[in-house]
């Protein structure tokens, strides 16, 4: 994958971000934002993180799109528009401020794949090396989820298992509950 | 009311692709130490391959007790990967140090690689049923509505 297909696919991906905020009707909102999510995830496999492309595709384009239309037959259709001009000025500029740290902190991240940054000098050199060694497994990635950081994993899992016990607590039958 | 799809081509297709996308599901989880891939988006395999019946035929198309109860099954996960970190702790070694895991004649390395298989199915569990879970909640809810 060459420079230019990275950077035509980080525009799409911004075009269908911006068309999934300002686009009205909220069923093409949804649509425009698992285009987003799929962009997104091309754009994790060309710069070679395959198994973060995989999740994006597969939760962010798929999962999290299903779970917005279905909220949809709860709520309507449109967008309700409030013309507020302080709040939407306060939004803008707040926004803004935030676009620029975030642009000013992007220029100290190392250039992808650099041998001598500061990540790939710490613990990643001993995963790469080792990892299929000591724990009989090629994919430094599942190595490293599973077992060197299996603690974040467990904790990861456990989230997600909260958000489903919250879930089910909202929005469960009320005639359910007495049995 | 969500209204199930009344089409000869959509309900042909899902009971094609539904046992496929378990298959793959499946693929997903066990090759993770291979290929891309793992737990978590095999669990969304599987979520997306109970889900997507529910999606074509309608409520009436789910198990119903299985989606209603799903949490459980994702307590169950979890307690299958803690339980496999605790064992190890409770052989002498560290939490989820999984060559401490008890499974005679292997090497250390094995060892790992069968703990790194039995928390994937965990989480695996998990997700899939926190995912259905989730998604037959709103589907529920928005049956309910109506009456």
């Amino acid at each position: 994958m060459t420079l230019f297909d990275d950077y035509l696919l980080l525009l799409l991906a911004v075009v269908t971000a911006l068309g999934a905020v300002f686009v009205r009707d909220l069923f093409s909102g949804v649509l425009t934002l698992a285009a987003y999510s799929f962009f997104l995830a091309l754009l994790w496999a060309g710069l070679g993180a395959v198994d973060v492309a995989f999740t994006e595709a597969v939760v962010g384009a798929g999962l999290s799109t299903l779970f917005f239309l279905v909220a949809l037959y709860l709520t309507s259709h449109q967008e309700e528009v409030r013309k507020q001009l302080p709040v939407r000025i306060m939004a803008l500029g707040g926004l803004g401020i935030l676009g620029f740290l975030l642009l000013f902190g992007s220029v100290d991240l190392p250039v992808v794949g650099d041998p001598k940054s500061l990540p790939s000098k710490h613990v990643s050199s001993h995963y790469l090396r080792k990892s299929l060694e000591e724990t009989d497994t090629p994919n430094v990635v599942t190595a490293v989820l599973a077992d060197y950081r299996g603690f974040d994993t467990l904790g990861e899992t456990t989230v997600i298992f909260t958000a489903g016990i919250a879930c089910w607590m909202l929005l469960r039958r009320r005639d359910d509950s007495a049995t | 009311m969500i209204q199930p799809l009344d089409s000869v081509i959509v309900h042909t297709l899902t009971r094609v692709i539904t046992p496929v996308i378990q298959l793959f599901a499946l693929y997903v989880l066990i090759h993770g130490h291979d290929s891309p891939g793992g737990g978590f988006q095999a669990g969304t395999l599987f979520a997306a391959s109970v889900i997507l019946p529910i999606i074509a035929f309608g409520i009436q198309g789910s198990l119903s007790v299985l989606e209603r109860r799903a949490i459980i099954l994702g307590g169950i996960g979890i307690l299958l990967f803690a339980g496999i970190g605790l064992l190890p702790l409770i052989l002498g070694g560290e939490f989820l140090n999984y060559g401490k895991l008890p499974i005679p004649g292997m090497e250390a390395s094995a060892r790992r690689h069968w703990g790194i298989l039995g928390i994937e199915i965990g989480v695996t569990i998990t997700v899939a049923a926190t995912a259905v879970s989730i998604y037959y909640s709103l589907r529920e809810r928005g049956e309910g509505e109506e009456k």
